[in-house]
């Protein structure tokens, strides 16, 4: 059930470009309080999850995930769809996840550098925005992250928000 | 700020079969020790399940806790003092960190964690910052001294070197627990020259890095680690009891949200099944607990609840067969689905794949998700050079991810299958296929 909920999550979102993103796209929708129970540690890049990583993998052996190796200058850059042999077997499950679609092409619009900082912020969510900002500049030191770039984190954490409560409001007054 | 009562005014050591003595002269760590969180680890085994493949490994979180101290104090007060990158004034943070680090651990971690959405890590951190015994010792340091132990642990204090003491490729958590499951299992596999590698290591801003000279024993640990993870770890019986004791935990709750009457009600399981366990909720729980209730289920009137509690506790596992997630068996396995169920053997709960995976070593990979700091040489002119590149060895398997399926069934409910023939000689034509 949790690799198709996975499955689901990138149906969704078409096209996913970065191991780096699919991690902090799939955080960032826990974090919405969609139902996805991968276990995330803070690392280099801020949340990930060794979970998610075997279960991309496994999707992929088992012919379900595309998973297309691409050199970029130093580095290996991965794009992930759903093959259509995935699109058959996720047929068989009926995940219910509202709203997520939305925010999963929402996130997906973003570069991997900003989802970074949106999920930090997600991470240390129980501190207050000093400390936030303090955690920012002494972890991710390397990204040199901007205040005016840490509002539009917090704004944007707040419009998702907004995505899935508004989106709940307006169907309980329907 | 100093600790009240500073060091004790006599050292005091424990005995201990991996590294003979654990000595003790802080007073803070002498007290968190005595803590009833502390002591709670005493009756949470460090590797579960595995006792049932290898008797030998009854001990406990406990002991390997008391182990990781004492390999952060060997590192900081024989080889860190005095150099320079080492800020002696993290002596005592880096010594609680790695006392505590797995405070949070519950009765078969593993399995609870998958079945009720746990997080031991988190529970770590409600330990050290809620109102516990041992947040009231930390907070004789500061106010602020608990939460600074939380983010050691958490991987999110400022100062990476004291992080990577605790958590990195080649840390004191790891070497504690390979040569203490090596000894307690029996195996061979795990040792390596832990004295060598403590001697080589050295302090820089970041992290821990290893003098070139001491890579042949860098090389022994990580093939330690390596076949520890495949022949300790992952065996497949351990895994077996693993599959039933989850099953166990599955059943429970499916038949608490279904109304069965319990003729012993699980009591410490209530807010497990709701998911809102409270840290004193938590805190309750230990292995013996967890047990008693696994004896008592064997007379429960429901079939399923009280045949697989039968079986872990008299270790009538499920056998195997090896399994690769192919589309072709993929097709096999709904397959035997059905054939189960038209045997009247509920497949939810005898029919489980399960798998394991491993990467031994991984390298950095900048701007990829790779997310595992790599251990770095320290060259005779000063340079580092990632392991893999001067080790031939390592390199053979970095970033190679090893993964294991297998299917688990209960062989003896097929062989009893008398009555339908034509059923159980299909089953078995798959299952030996």
């Amino acid at each position: 059930m949790e690799h198709a909920k996975i499955m689901k999550a990138l149906a969704m979102a078409g096209e996913i470009v970065g191991r780096k993103k699919l991690q902090k796209m799939i955080y960032i929708a826990k974090k919405m309080s969609f139902p996805f129970y991968e276990k995330f540690g803070f690392h280099f890049y801020g949340p990930y999850s060794e979970e998610l990583t075997l279960r991309i993998e496994e999707l992929c052996n088992l012919g379900f995930l595309n998973e297309m190796k691409e050199k970029r200058g130093g580095y290996f850059q991965y794009r992930y769809t759903l093959t259509e042999a995935g699109e058959e077997f996720l047929s068989h499950y009926d995940i219910e996840m509202p709203h997520l679609q939305e925010c999963m092409q929402d996130m997906n619009k973003q570069n991997s550098r900003f989802l970074e900082l949106v999920s930090t912020i997600l991470y240390f969510e129980n501190l207050s925005k000093d400390e936030v900002k303090e955690k920012v500049f002494s972890l991710k030191s390397k990204q040199r992250y901007t205040e005016e770039e840490i509002e539009q984190a917090y704004a944007y954490i707040e419009n998702l928000r907004n995505k899935i409560t508004g989106n709940k409001n307006q169907e309980a007054v329907s | 700020m100093a600790y009240p009562g500073g060091q004790l005014s006599e050292e005091k050591v424990f005995k201990d079969p991996v590294h003979r003595y654990i000595h003790v002269r802080d007073k803070i760590i002498w007290d968190l020790i005595g803590t009833k969180e502390f002591q709670r680890l005493r009756r949470i085994k460090q590797l579960g399940t595995t006792y049932l493949t290898f008797h030998g490994a009854e001990h406990s979180r406990f002991n390997h806790s008391l182990g990781v101290y004492e390999i952060i104090r060997r590192i900081i007060d024989d080889v860190f003092v005095g150099r320079e990158h080492w800020d002696h004034s993290e002596r005592l943070l880096c010594l609680c960190a790695a006392l505590l680090h797995d405070l949070g651990h519950g009765p078969f971690s593993h399995s609870f964690e998958k079945v009720f959405h746990l997080d031991h890590e988190d529970f770590t951190q409600a330990i050290i910052l809620g109102d516990t015994e041992v947040n009231k010792v930390l907070r004789r340091m500061g106010d602020d001294f608990p939460k600074k132990v939380a983010e050691v642990i958490a991987k999110t204090y400022k100062n990476k070197l004291v992080v990577s003491l605790i958590s990195s490729q080649i840390d004191a958590d790891r070497m504690d627990y390979l040569l203490r499951d090596a000894y307690y299992t029996g195996v061979s596999y795990g040792n390596f020259d832990m004295e060598r590698i403590l001697r080589v290591m050295r302090p820089r801003e970041d992290q821990v890095v290893i003098k070139r000279s001491g890579m042949h024993a860098v090389e022994d640990y990580i093939m330690s680690r390596y076949q520890m993870y495949w022949q300790v770890y992952f065996h497949p019986v351990t895994r077996s009891a693993e599959v039933i004791l989850t099953k166990i935990l599955h059943r429970a709750k499916k038949l608490h949200e279904a109304g069965y009457s319990f003729k012993t009600k699980p009591v410490h399981f209530y807010s497990l099944f709701q998911e809102n366990v409270t840290l004193e909720e938590y805190l309750r729980l230990d292995e013996a607990i967890i047990l008693y209730y696994f004896q008592e289920w064997q007379n429960e009137t429901d079939p399923i609840l009280s045949d697989l509690c039968r079986r872990f506790v008299n270790r009538n596992l499920f056998k195997y067969v090896e399994f690769s997630p192919t589309n072709e068996q993929m097709k096999k396995l709904l397959e035997l689905n059905a054939l189960f169920k038209k045997a009247g053997i509920d497949p939810e709960y005898y029919l489980v794949v399960d798998s394991s995976s491993d990467l031994p070593y991984d390298f950095y990979r900048p701007g990829e998700e790779g997310e595992r700091l790599p251990i770095y040489l320290l060259m005779p002119n000063g340079e580092l050079r990632e392991l893999s590149r001067e080790s031939v060895i390592v390199d053979a398997i970095s970033g190679k991810r090893r993964t294991d399926h297998k299917l688990y069934f209960p062989q003896d409910f097929i062989d009893d299958l008398s009555t339908k023939r034509a059923t159980k000689k299909k089953i078995k034509e798959i299952l030996e296929g």
